[in-house]
């Protein structure tokens, strides 16, 4: 058997399944981690705890990964903190990983700073990119103030950050890869302070935001809960995913979960309509890839403007009634508005 | 008798805090002096608390870390009801982490004396980063529950909470003491009376430095900050706009046109 010696500790994915399915942020992770790791010159290695989930173990290797350590047990079907926690710092501590990743979700959200701060190492949020510098130091990028800001961890490691789903690309399935899969020995006596009884599984109305062709966002422009359901009604008409910026989750129009950007949802649909809101970067770094985008905003020197194809400067509150009325004449008319003659693609 | 501590943070007004820029050749912070106020979802916290005060006789300890002017929301928060208020307040604690605050909080709560139930907001609006409560539980080593979002029994030694998920919820049982963070639909925050701020002007606020925790310089504030903010770069936009203009009608009917065009318009 030959051991290499590696000059930095392996680059960490811990992957994240539901009902024994890994999610698609972890292949996403995995992905990116595979180009650190190939930066770095040390290996991918993913963290996957479940149970029976021999085949998705499969496909994390094929995804990138050099090694999965596998946790394959009834108890840890289901995110349990303590048990979760225990397992990844006592591997950590044992393995020294260089960097560790870990999906922006309800769970990576809680796990990441237990894991972190039992590790006494640093940690940062939402990261919109993640690249090695000339120090093979690992930069994280988050939007901030206006501008981009690069947070690093110089001295404590692992380097650890989360992203959220859609970040990075689904990394190509080479189901030649060759890689390990260690099972990891499940400690049957973790003592227990959290226990989860019940996970309950409601799905959101509507079309979702991640996949939605067409999305309408609203924003501290709508003034008004009355303001707020005009823009929900152009996202109806549109048949679009309602999105939102921060200020309106705050006001309570809308749920957390309509929340693009940053700290919400990325999403990448083919059109994006944003009404009554001002481009915060914060925000639009949720929009990735869309291949039209459109604002609407009474304020004609709104930074949202810089960021669109499309600009209508108008209060959106009177401008959605006669948008929705004149999209309902164009349909009703088949698809024939103002007589000039366009061809129909 | 249940002791509970709020962890609360002075924020920048959050409807004014988009006007906070970083100057891309100074990279100094251009912030046009924004008042600081008690971060929303902290809001939430406070009301669990008081909820539980009235049902329980419960004492309630407010713990802020920040900057001197940071006071006036540890006394907003004794005006809607809370016992007694800490403000954590040194030179040496500025520039704190995530992880640099929950330990400064940690040293904090251990000062007080032992809680039973430490209550934060989900996340700060400034920060955002929602680290603070779970790292904090960490450094105190006991459990936590982020994103609850129901507290379903508050009875005995283990209670049960709705968390929220992606998707859906959990139901928890998670044994005190304990520190849980909470979102938004938890509750709704009552909003301070006159009679409150009047019983805030004879509490004490307790102002404790690094002295008082007894902390070491290296270990708080940027020193004892694992992560650094390294680089700043302004980021430039990539599409060239088009104004659509002219009337109501004619904005509307040009906006359809492009986008029936482009084949967004074609199922009704
Ligand atoms: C760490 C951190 C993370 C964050 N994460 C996110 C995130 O993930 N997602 C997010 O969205 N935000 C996030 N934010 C908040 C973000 O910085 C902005 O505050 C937010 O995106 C602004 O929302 P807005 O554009 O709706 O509001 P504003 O910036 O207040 O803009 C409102 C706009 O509406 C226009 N307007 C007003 N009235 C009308 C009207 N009648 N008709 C038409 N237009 C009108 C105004 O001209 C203005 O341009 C985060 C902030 C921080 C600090």
């Amino acid at each position: 058997m030959k051991t290499v010696e590696y000059r930095h500790g392996p680059v960490w994915v811990i992957a994240e399944q539901i009902e024994g399915r890994v999610r698609a942020v972890s292949f996403q992770l995995i992905g990116h981690a595979r180009k650190l790791a190939d930066g770095l010159g040390t290996p991918v290695e993913v963290i996957l705890l479940g149970e029976s989930l021999d085949q998705q173990a499969q496909q994390v290797i094929a995804s990138g990964a050099d090694r999965v350590y596998l946790g394959d047990d009834p108890e840890l079907a289901v995110y349990q903190p303590d048990v979760y926690t225990e397992i990844i710092v006592k591997l950590a501590q044992e393995r020294r990983p260089e960097i560790m990743l870990l999906g922006s979700t309800f769970m990576g959200r809680e796990l990441a700073p237990l894991v972190a701060a039992r590790l006494r190492t640093g940690l940062t949020a939402h990261c919109i990119d993640l690249v090695l510098n000339e120090n093979k130091i690992l930069e994280q990028k988050v939007p901030a103030y206006g501008g981009l800001i690069s947070i690093t961890c110089p001295q404590k490691r692992p380097q650890m950050a989360t992203v959220a789903k859609g970040v990075f690309p689904r990394p190509e399935l080479d189901t030649g890869r060759m890689g390990e899969v260690v099972l990891l020995k499940v400690q049957k006596n973790i003592p227990r302070r959290i226990e989860t009884i019940e996970i309950v599984r409601e799905e959101p109305e509507g079309v979702p935001l991640e996949s939605a062709a067409i999305i309408v966002a609203g924003g501290a422009g709508a003034s008004d809960l009355e303001g707020w359901h005009t823009i929900a009604g152009l996202a109806q008409v549109m048949n679009a995913a309602l999105g939102s910026t921060r200020p309106a989750v705050d006001e309570g129009w809308t749920e957390l979960e309509t929340m693009i950007g940053q700290s919400g949802k990325m999403v990448s649909p083919d059109l994006y309509i944003g009404v009554g809101l001002s481009g915060e970067l914060q925000h639009m770094v949720g929009i990735v890839g869309a291949k039209v985008m459109v604002a609407i905003n009474s304020d004609a020197k709104s930074p949202v403007f810089e960021q669109v194809d499309y600009g209508i400067v108008d209060d959106c509150r009177r401008f959605i009634p006669v948008l929705i009325e004149k999209i309902g004449e164009y349909r009703s008319e088949g698809r024939e508005l103002n007589h000039g003659n366009q061809d129909e693609r | 008798m249940l002791r509970i501590v709020v962890c609360v943070k002075a924020v920048p007004d959050p409807k004014e805090a988009g006007r906070i820029r970083i100057d891309p050749v100074s990279r100094a912070l251009v912030r046009a002096d924004l008042p600081l106020v008690l971060n929303p979802l902290d809001k939430n916290a406070m009301e669990a608390a008081l909820e539980l005060k009235e049902q329980f006789d419960a004492h309630l300890s407010v713990l802020s870390m920040g900057p001197p002017p940071a006071e006036s929301v540890v006394t907003e928060c004794l005006a809607l009801g809370a016992d007694q208020g800490y403000l954590l307040s040194d030179r040496a604690l500025a520039g704190a982490d995530a992880y640099a605050t929950a330990y400064t909080l940690a040293k904090g709560i251990e000062k007080i004396g032992p809680a039973d139930l430490v209550l934060c907001g989900r996340a700060s609006s400034d920060g955002s980063t929602e680290w603070v409560g779970p790292e904090l539980a960490t450094l105190l080593d006991i459990p936590i529950v982020t994103m609850v979002k129901e507290i379903v029994e508050c009875t005995g030694e283990w209670w049960k909470v709705k968390a929220s998920l992606d998707n859906g919820y959990r139901v928890v049982r998670v044994k005190l003491p304990a520190v849980l963070t909470v979102t938004r639909e938890l509750n709704i925050p009552r909003t301070l009376s006159f009679s409150g701020i009047i019983q805030a002007r004879r509490k004490q606020i307790t102002q404790w430095g690094i002295d008082d925790l007894d902390v070491p310089e290296e270990a708080v504030g940027l020193k004892g900050s694992p992560t650094i903010v390294s680089e700043m770069t302004t980021r430039e936009s990539k599409r060239d706009v088009e104004m659509i203009s002219g009337t109501r009608e004619e904005m509307a009917e040009r906006l359809i046109q492009e986008l029936a065009d482009a084949g967004f318009l074609s199922s009704s």
